[in-house]
């Protein structure tokens, strides 16, 4: 029987749909995929310098799992340095846990409280909005 | 409605901070009354926790959104425990002023 796979938290989607090396010609290689889970990761501890057992606690999973994910997003950052490859963010096992919107206007990025009008940008009030994360 | 717009200074022609936790000011926008007043930031030099001090001070100041640049794992957490809505923007060029246009427009 196939394990089941629990979904973990992301706070805040990547800001990016990929990143491409710079100078070489990749359109060959082969690309990484790395996890919404493991850009996270990385986040907390290499970026937010959190703890890993705050990190994992952010994350609702636990301590071995958050050091088992982190080190595998070290390992696919790595090979794609050195290989020059190129990164494309998928979304792995990850939910969302709140859903964060973009304005096309003006660029904003925001969360829309549960006791908040769901229409426009709370930046521009511009009502072409849209989930970045579904 | 109130709103935080956090300020690299004291004035309407002050830069936006992206910082949250660390930024210098806060610009406190009531779209009601229009009222504008700019709070100095007691926690810029704390050791620790300042994202958390500061959403402490959101709740104080009666905001029910923060326009800032980035916000840290903890004070995302709580911002969102408080039914605050959280707005990044990443133009590191926009004035106070140029904010509170947009927001009236
Ligand atoms: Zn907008």
């Amino acid at each position: 029987m196939p394990r089941k796979i629990r979904l973990r938290k992301v706070v805040e989607p990547p800001r990016f749909k990929g990143y491409r090396p710079f100078g070489v010609n990749s359109k060959s290689r082969k690309s990484i995929d790395l996890l919404y889970e493991e850009y996270e990761a990385l986040k907390l501890a290499d970026y937010d310098l959190l703890k890993h057992d705050e990190a994992a606690g952010l994350m609702g999973i636990s301590r071995p799992t958050f050091a088992r994910i982190y080190e595998s997003a070290r390992r696919k950052i790595a090979a794609a340095l050195v290989e020059a490859k190129e990164i494309r963010t998928v979304f792995g096992n990850a939910v969302m846990d709140k859903n964060w919107y973009l304005c096309s206007k003006c660029n904003a990025r925001f969360n829309i409280p549960e006791t908040m009008d769901k229409e426009t940008c709370p930046a521009c009030n511009s009502k072409h909005i849209e989930l970045i994360n579904k | 409605m109130k709103t935080i717009i956090t300020s690299t200074g004291n004035q309407l022609n002050s830069i936006f901070d992206l910082r949250f936790g660390r930024a210098g000011w806060f610009c406190l926008y009531d779209d009601q009354s229009g009222e504008i007043s700019f709070i100095e930031n007691e926690n810029i030099n704390s050791q620790s926790g300042a994202g958390t001090k500061t959403v402490e001070k959101v709740v104080e100041l009666g905001a029910q959104k923060v326009i800032s640049g980035d916000f840290g794992p903890k004070a995302k957490e709580l911002l969102e425990k408080f039914n605050i809505q959280m707005v990044l923007l990443q133009d590191d060029n926009s004035t106070v002023q140029h904010i509170i246009d947009k927001l009236k427009s």
